[in-house]
């Protein structure tokens, strides 16, 4: 079944949404796929959701969809592994190119380049198990706090969602924090806390250039924005636009872009940001594939700007088909 | 359409959160429950799930029943029907009480949805916010999710490779008393234990009764296993021994097929008045169709026959797990060797938390459930439970050794940063516990 957008002329046929996969992050993952699927449902187009496993390749073969849009979550969806593939086959698709990938999907690598770009970003030390192994745990700590104070946030280096993520306000609660984050990759990331407002911008472009929607300012129950208060409708509460000064949610804006330009990203992007109480902007981390599930903040700012998410997915679509395959 | 509402300035993205009951504090996203997605997948071995494997099923057979009911009974297998359950199957389920040394009249039976149902019930009936309930150390997920709905307290009392402890019991039941806490019930699983793998010991059965009868406590015996032994003729159920203070519960799910939900409660005269009010309230009835299909079943085929091929089935996979952990586990580890069920409860080497570890594991593609789930008060971070009832054996060694190499790697990791202690105190009002197809 082929659409035709009245707006634009352009031809869509089927959308193949990918969702699910063999990350952590599985289970978010086909949340965010399920409602991207339906808002497309929505807005007319043709969309299968298909899940990434050993039939993906052949069914994508047997029956090629004018565009894909990888809603894939953590390895795989957002380390340019999926994008790569998608490529080799030929096919169009919704987001950023494989290399942007691999760098904004690793943090310290995503860090380093953005604040080469003149963004701030919290001082951060990134280290493999063995390291702690072989030098000596305690000592590494040590020289780690000695370095970047308390308190730290420790995540792994690779992965989303704040999975394997802590707070550590005491050097008692350092090796804990570290084991966690191992638990998800073979890097940890211990990164300088910094105290503000969590704040999350989305950037899309449909075609004619970036542009930021509204920062949405994040205030979880508990005060930690981690997996639970991610999750759980209502035990997180959002402020769209952001309760801010009109110069700090401008700047988030500015960052958010700058940041979706630095890294090479395309489409859609989001960046995690914090303001702190001088009103610095701190970037965090950027995520090539942000969530849309219920209680994510890309859909929430959409929305608050007053586009319609089936509508605005559409368009990225149409984007995506226009500019065709890219050769791997 | 995308119909969420569009949200303005301040948003929680939950229109209700105000307004749900106390008790729903703990509902909330957990990252364990989320890696049970994963363990859904194929690629996954999955020692986590407790689904009774029905592959042996003659299906054939049950299809030209649930035919023939149809065609001979539709009319009343598709109708409402009586809220204590059908007559035809409440004597069929004093047949197989039978099997137990239990003597019972159908009409102190009540059919339930599942024998989770009757636990439902039995708490509904039973218990007051803070009430207290005695649970073995570890204990049933599922049961443990309802005492946490009512709002009970969960006092737990150790087990040993012979069940429950009497000692352990008493001793529960003297500081409660001292407390001047009152007691609803003991909820116990005498055989094959979920998620333990241990069985009430004969010699212990008359104790615990008698511990109970003189405190005024009464059991709750859940005995969804009692037919899946491997190595011996069923033991007689409490029940058997005490037909007024114990309240028993059994199920089809794993002696035929659990998506039937068919399960029951025999209870003495008055609590099973109130045990049907309170089915007739909830379901008004259990479902016709399904418990005229089991009665069909039981009436037409060699169901004990059947049973006799599951026990086979699963002492060959309990078999698989047990020369695989004997073969791959390292040094430091210990684990239960069921002589019935579905489960062995495995515990680990001091210091490696279970529960931390869950990532891990489902990266190296093996999936089980970490012993926190089975505790109300956050303990068991250094034991798991490992299910055998579902995989084939060749697919069970894979997951042990899968699960060998994840423990090596975390205890080289606890190894370099010490002993980190355990997330106890953020999991004591969570359900991190699997969802209804791996409980």
């Amino acid at each position: 079944m082929t659409q035709t957008d009245p707006s634009t002329g352009a031809s869509t046929g089927r959308v193949v949404v990918v969702a699910g996969g063999l990350s952590h992050e599985r289970d978010v993952s086909l949340r965010s796929g399920r409602r991207v699927a339906d808002a497309m449902r929505g807005a007319g187009l043709d969309v299968e959701q298909l899940d990434a496993d050993s039939t993906l390749l052949p069914r994508l073969a047997e029956d090629p969809p004018s565009c894909v849009v990888p809603m894939l979550h953590g390895e795989t969806g957002e380390d340019g592994a999926i994008r790569e593939v998608l490529e080799l086959l030929d096919l169009p698709y919704v987001g950023a190119r494989p290399t942007a990938c691999r760098s904004a999907f690793d943090k310290p690598t995503a860090k380093a380049l953005v604040e080469a770009a003149g963004v701030h970003t919290p001082p951060s030390v990134c280290l493999p198990h063995e390291t702690f192994r072989e030098l000596g745990a305690a000592a590494v700590m040590s020289a780690l706090t000695d370095r970047l104070g308390l308190p730290l946030m420790v995540k792994p280096a690779r992965s989303g969602s704040a999975l394997g993520c802590s707070v550590v306000r005491s050097p008692a609660d350092l090796p804990h924090a570290m084991v966690d984050a191992f638990a998800y990759g073979a890097l940890a990331l211990a990164e300088r806390f910094v105290v503000g407002t969590e704040v999350a911008v989305g950037v899309v472009d449909t075609g004619d250039g970036p542009r930021a929607l509204s920062p949405v300012s994040i205030h979880p129950d508990g005060g930690v924005y981690d997996y639970t208060a991610r999750y759980t409708a209502g035990s997180t509460e959002f402020q769209v636009p952001a309760t801010l000064p009109q110069d700090q949610a401008a700047e988030c804006a500015r960052v958010a872009l700058l940041v979706h330009e630095t890294l090479g990203l395309r489409d859609v992007s989001r960046s995690d940001l914090i303001v702190d109480d001088e009103g610095t902007v701190w970037f965090l981390e950027a995520n090539v594939a942000p969530g849309f599930t219920e209680t994510s903040t890309v859909p929430l700012a959409v929305q608050a700007d007053g586009l319609e998410l089936g509508a605005l997915c559409a368009e990225l679509v149409d984007v995506a088909v226009r500019r065709g395959p890219a050769r791997a | 359409m995308d119909h969420t509402p569009a949200p303005t300035g301040r948003t929680r993205l939950d229109s209700y959160v105000d307004r749900y009951a106390a008790r729903t504090a703990g509902m909330t996203a957990s990252e364990i429950r989320a890696l049970f997605s994963v363990a859904s997948r194929p690629e996954v071995v999955s020692l986590a799930g407790g689904m009774p494997n029905i592959s042996g099923l003659p299906l054939d057979v049950v299809g030209g029943a649930i035919a023939d009911l149809i065609s001979d009974a539709g009319p009343t297998a598709l109708q409402y029907g009586s809220g204590q359950g059908t007559p035809e199957l409440r004597e069929q389920i004093c047949e197989v009480m039978a099997l137990e040394g239990i003597s019972a009249h159908p009409d102190d039976v009540v059919v339930t949805v599942g024998s989770q149902q009757a636990v439902d019930l039995v708490t509904r009936i039973f218990c007051d916010p803070g009430d207290v309930v005695i649970c073995e150390a570890p204990s049933y997920v599922g049961a443990l999710g309802v005492f946490k709905a009512f709002e009970c307290e969960v006092v737990h009392a150790e087990m040993d490779e012979h069940g429950l402890r009497p000692d352990a019991l008493r001793a529960a039941i003297a500081s409660l008393c001292e407390a001047g806490r009152r007691i609803k019930f003991l909820y116990t699983i005498p055989n094959f234990h979920n998620p333990a793998g241990v069985t009430l010991s004969a010699e212990r059965r008359p104790e615990i009764l008698e511990i109970c009868r003189e405190a005024d406590v009464l059991i709750l015996e859940d005995n969804p296993y009692g037919l899946l032994g491997f190595d011996q003729a069923p033991m007689r159920a409490l029940r058997a021994d005490e037909a007024e203070g114990v309240i028993y519960l059994g199920s089809f799910s794993k002696t035929f097929a659990p998506g039937f939900r068919v399960g029951w409660a025999l209870a003495p005269h008055a609590v099973r008045e109130k045990l049907v009010l309170a089915q007739e309230s909830a379901t008004l009835c259990p479902p016709s169709f399904s418990q005229m299909a089991v009665s069909s079943y039981l009436r037409e085929h060699d169901w004990q026959g059947q049973v006799k091929q599951f026990r086979e089935m699963y002492r060959e996979r309990r078999d698989a797990m047990v020369d695989a952990l004997e073969d791959l586990m390292p040094p430091g580890c210990s684990w239960t060797v069921p002589s019935g069920g579905f489960y062995v409860w495995l515990t680990v080497p001091p210091g490696v938390d279970t529960k931390a570890m869950l990532p891990r594991a489902v990266t190296a593609r093996v999936a089980y459930v970490p012993g926190t789930a089975f505790f109300a008060d956050g303990f068991g971070s250094s034991a798991m439970r490992l299910s055998f009832c579902y995989p084939t054996p060749e697919r069970i060694r894979e997951g042990v050794r899968r699960l060998a190499g994840v423990l090596e790697e975390e205890m080289e990791l606890r190894a370099t940063f010490g002993a980190t202690g355990t997330h106890e105190a953020l999991t004591r009002s969570r359900y991190d516990g699997p969802g209804s197809d791996q409980a």
